[in-house]
């Protein structure tokens, strides 16, 4: 009954974890690796809160069996430190964007796969792939906290 | 001006005593709790070895000034705004502050007694009221009126969170004074030091506080003047900001602890329903599964599944085989509700009739007898869920003489006090410990998911127990925002101006729902029913509103602005609806209402400003425009909102909002402009696509897929302008809600000529 080891590659650090390959990799994040960053909200892949980044695209973990996961996966954590943010943290922090702060993992994730995607999304690139649900409203600040990131981020070396 | 503050104290006095009547009973007991004198709980023999602290906001050691913000952060930034208040009279750099959420282990259970000290009726303050709901918050929610009014506590907060930085302050000087043998008049502060400039000394804070904690506390120190104030009135960075940009602020259903198990919950999905048998064996056999608790009665017979994981309880909760039976008796159905609530305006006596000016009745019949037509409309709103974004969970511990637990709530101390009868303990065996909460809006105000998790946590002793819901549960077993119906009649006078309007407003009672649910008592009229459309700085000569309280077998709860949330959309549709047909701009015809009203008057101004409203609405493609206005007044502030809306080929867009705030006296403009926005959003999105409908007595809405809200695409630009009429701050955290809806609902049919009188509109138009 014991199946067999899955390897999984997370924020730079490789685990073998002996779950069932159906759990989704949301849970295996919060409640097996101890990585509460990645948020769950819906469980049905609606919201978002639960975005992480394989392969540079964003991915709703709540959804996706921990057996499927086709590559190295970024969290949160894996992102930066409340000393040293990641570049679009850093927007995000500039812009004061969080409220709550529930949903933000989530939308800091898909901001940062899409300005690796896209250097300087326009507004309908950003209106297409930010369709994260954030119950305290904060989208104005989100869309600033983009326009400050892409405005970072060459500076900074493109970095992500 | 002064004018306008002399009104505003008349307006504000009689909804003060209204709203005493309203409570009589449950608030009392915490009134009584919060206005007890409390020891310091960061002294004595829990304190941090080599802390000082100089009253329950201060713990300086060799690393710093600590603030405590014992207070429940959800977004609404008060961690910053409490803390600001304390460093502004303290001298603290900003950059220097830290914040604690409260006294860690065994010095918490204390936290009662710091709520109580932090001389907060919080209710008083929206921007505070959002976090501070213990358990006279609590109740304080279902004061409304009291939140409307209550001026003189909003300043009571406002000063004594500054006096306890300015005591200490003058204790840090005189420590000072002391050491150096100078007088303290020679003495100034600056940037976390005493400094003496005639003799070229300077001492930190945290080189004196152990001198300065011998020295008796001023019972009256000295506040700055305004003009001084270097933190207060301007935008500061949130104490919370990198944390929760980073994945590190620990909100209830992060918190891990050694050993801990995984619970959910499967309750009963009938309102009121039973239990039958049930089967828990296929659960029990599944893998991790550890255990199926019956939670009893109490818990409305819900089964917890406990695990090794979440995601393992929740496969098996979906396991579990339970006969769940109907109440038999109770109509199920959310159209018949509706119909009934609207039915009780003929059938019960009024509840309350909190403005009656003239004479309504007299006034009709001459209008009748005139042959002049009444403006007659009915408006509906629907029940509405809260879906914080964070589930409800709480984590749960139960030690010998002790329980301990772990969520984000609003209502810590009323928490701490159910919990503990429900374990059989005192109050002060039971420590809640309060974590970031992802999302309040009134629901983590409530106790059922966290006694839940102290029940499940009473069955397995020394194991501490996370319990999470899903979101299924959390749509379906809601404390809701309870639906409401208005039936309108307005008589205009020969210049077209309102003459006399009648309000009659039913709505089950939220008070008499939630009193029933934690034991308090509810006694007199809930004047809850009737906020936001009662209290509102208009000048109609014979104006009436009435309160009708039906009976409902929905559990309900505060939802973001309460009993505004439905009377802003009922009172500012209903004077569009007269505006219109008297043939005046509803802008001219709510400043002829507002004479007497000049803070209402400047709001109003500065809306037609900021909305261009003079200007005619562009014109310039194939889409139809419109704009729409309303106002209300609500926790002490007034907002006016316009929103600007286009209708294409692809449906309704909503294009820009405009919203004038006056908030008393604005703290934090930047958190308060936030507020407004996250007010108007969470508005807009119950107007255009919330609602909450049950048939056979089950909910039918499960997740965000059948109750969503907007997201950015569709978010409009929201423009905010802050006004500052008074002398201390009002409510921001709410007040931006209740003129979103009436004023989306005007601006459609301003464009598409076509009235809503009832949300969620997309029943009834298409949105792009
Ligand atoms: S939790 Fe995954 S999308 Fe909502
Ligand atoms: S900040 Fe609260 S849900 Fe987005």
């Amino acid at each position: 009954m014991t199946p067999n080891p899955i390897d999984l590659m997370v924020n730079g650090v490789q685990h073998q974890l002996s779950v069932e390959s159906e759990m989704p990799l949301l849970w295996v994040l919060r409640d097996v690796l101890g990585l509460t960053g990645t948020k769950f909200g819906c469980g049905v892949g609606q919201c978002g809160a639960c975005t992480v980044r394989i392969g540079g695209a964003p991915v709703r973990s709540c959804t996706l069996p921990v057996g499927a996961v086709s590559g190295p996966v970024t969290t949160i954590e894996g992102l930066g430190t409340p000393e040293a943010p990641h570049p679009v943290q850093q927007a995000w922090i500039d812009a004061q964007v969080a409220q709550c702060g529930y949903c933000q993992s989530g939308q800091i994730i898909a901001a940062v796969c899409l300005l690796e995607q896209s250097p300087s999304p326009s507004p309908a690139e950003i209106e297409a792939v930010m369709t994260n649900l954030c119950r305290c409203g904060t989208y104005a600040q989100v869309r600033t906290a983009i326009a400050r990131a892409a405005a970072a981020l060459p500076a900074s070396g493109g970095q992500a | 001006m002064s004018g306008g503050e002399r009104k505003r104290g008349r307006l504000t006095r009689r909804a003060f005593l209204i709203g005493a009547v309203a409570v009589a009973g449950g608030v009392a007991v915490g009134v009584q709790q919060v206005r007890r004198p409390h020891p310091n709980p960061l002294a004595g023999q829990d304190a941090e070895p080599g802390a000082v602290t100089l009253n329950p906001y201060l713990l300086i050691n060799q690393d710093g000034v600590s603030i405590i913000t014992p207070r429940a952060e959800m977004g609404q930034g008060v961690h910053t705004t409490l803390a600001a208040l304390v460093a502004e009279e303290l001298d603290l750099p900003w950059e220097s502050v830290r914040t604690l959420h409260g006294p860690a282990a065994a010095a918490y259970y204390n936290a009662a007694a710091l709520e109580a000290a932090v001389p907060i009726p919080s209710w008083d303050h929206g921007w505070l009221a959002e976090g501070l709901r213990d358990a006279a918050g609590v109740a304080s929610k279902l004061l409304g009126m009291q939140i409307t009014g209550g001026s003189t506590s909003t300043a009571d907060a406002y000063l004594k969170m500054r006096k306890a930085g300015a005591a200490a302050r003058v204790m840090l000087v005189q420590a000072a004074a002391r050491r150096w043998r100078a007088d303290t008049a020679a003495l100034r502060t600056e940037a976390g030091q005493v400094l003496d400039p005639a003799g070229g000394r300077q001492l930190p804070y945290t080189a004196l506080a152990a001198d300065a904690a011998t020295i008796e506390p001023p019972a009256d120190p000295p506040l700055k003047p305004r003009a001084q104030w270097r933190l207060l009135g301007r935008g500061l960075p949130r104490v919370d900001m990198a944390a929760k940009c980073t994945g590190t602020a620990q909100f209830g259903i992060d918190v891990q602890l050694p050993g801990m198990r995984c619970a959910t919950v499967v309750a009963n999905p009938y309102l009121g329903g039973s239990r039958g048998g049930f089967d828990a064996g296929p659960a029990e056999a599944m893998r991790g599964v550890e255990r199926v608790v019956d939670l009893g009665a109490t818990h409305g017979d819900a089964l917890a599944v406990v695990a090794d994981n979440t995601w393992r309880a929740f496969q098996a909760a979906r396991a579990l085989e339970i006969d769940w039976q109907p109440a038999p008796g109770i109509s199920g159905d959310s159209a018949a509700m509706l119909d009934a609530i609207a039915g009780s305006i003929d059938t019960l006596a009024p509840d309350a009739t909190p403005r009656d000016d003239g004479d309504v009745d007299q006034a009709l019949r001459i209008a009748r007898a005139e042959a002049r037509p009444a403006v007659k409309a009915e408006y509906r709103a629907p029940f509405l869920a809260h879906t914080t974004l964070e589930p409800p969970a709480a984590v749960a511990l139960r030690e010998p003489e002790r329980l301990t637990l772990w969520c984000g709530h609003q209502a810590p101390t009323l928490l701490r006090d159910l919990a503990a009868e429900q374990a059989g303990l005192d109050p002060a065996q039971v420590d809640v410990r309060v974590q970031f909460l992802g999302g309040g809006f009134g629901r983590r105000a409530e106790v059922d998911f966290a006694l839940q998790a102290a029940a499940v946590a009473e069955a397995m002793p020394g194991t501490p127990v996370k319990l999470t819901w899903t979101r299924e549960a959390d749509i379906r077993h809601d404390l809701y925002r309870p639906a409401a119906v208005a039936r309108c009649t307005g008589v205009l006078d020969r210049n077209g101006l309102p003459e006399t309007a009648l309000l009659q407003i039913a709505s089950p009672s939220v008070i008499r729902s939630f009193s029933g649910r934690v034991g308090l008592p509810a006694m007199g009229p809930d004047k809850l029913i009737t906020e936001g459309a009662a209290m509102q700085p208009y000048h109609i000569p014979n104006y009436r509103v009435v309160g009708y309280a039906p009976a409902s077998p929905v559990p309900l709860g505060n939802w973001r602005s309460v009993g505004a949330s439905f009377n802003g959309f009922f009172h500012e549709c209903f004077l569009d609806e007269l505006a219109a047909a008297g043939g005046i701009d509803p802008l001219d015809m709510r400043l002829r209402l507002t004479r007497d009203y000049p803070f209402a008057q400047a709001v109003l101004e500065a809306v037609r400003e900021l909305s261009g409203w003079d200007e005619p609405v562009a014109q310039d493609d194939s889409r139809r425009r419109g704009r729409g206005l309303a106002m209300t007044h609500s926790f002490g502030s007034t907002v006016a909102q316009v929103v600007e809306v286009s209708d294409g080929a692809d449906g309704i867009r909503v294009e820009r909002v405009h919203c004038v705030a006056d908030v008393g006296l604005a703290l934090d403009p930047g958190i308060i402009e936030a507020q407004m926005q996250s007010g108007i959003v969470y508005g807009l999105s119950a107007a255009i696509m919330e609602a909450i409908t049950f048939r056979d007595g089950r909910a039918e809405q499960s997740n965000f897929h059948d109750y969503d809200a907007l997201r950015l695409a569709q978010t409009p630009e929201i423009r905010v302008r802050i006004l500052q009429s008074g002398d201390a701050p009002t409510g921001v955290g709410e007040p931006g809600t209740p003129p979103s809806k009436p004023a989306l609902a005007n601006a459609i049919y301003a464009a598409t000529g076509k009235r809503l009188r009832e949300y969620p509109f997309n029943k009834h138009v298409r949105f792009a």
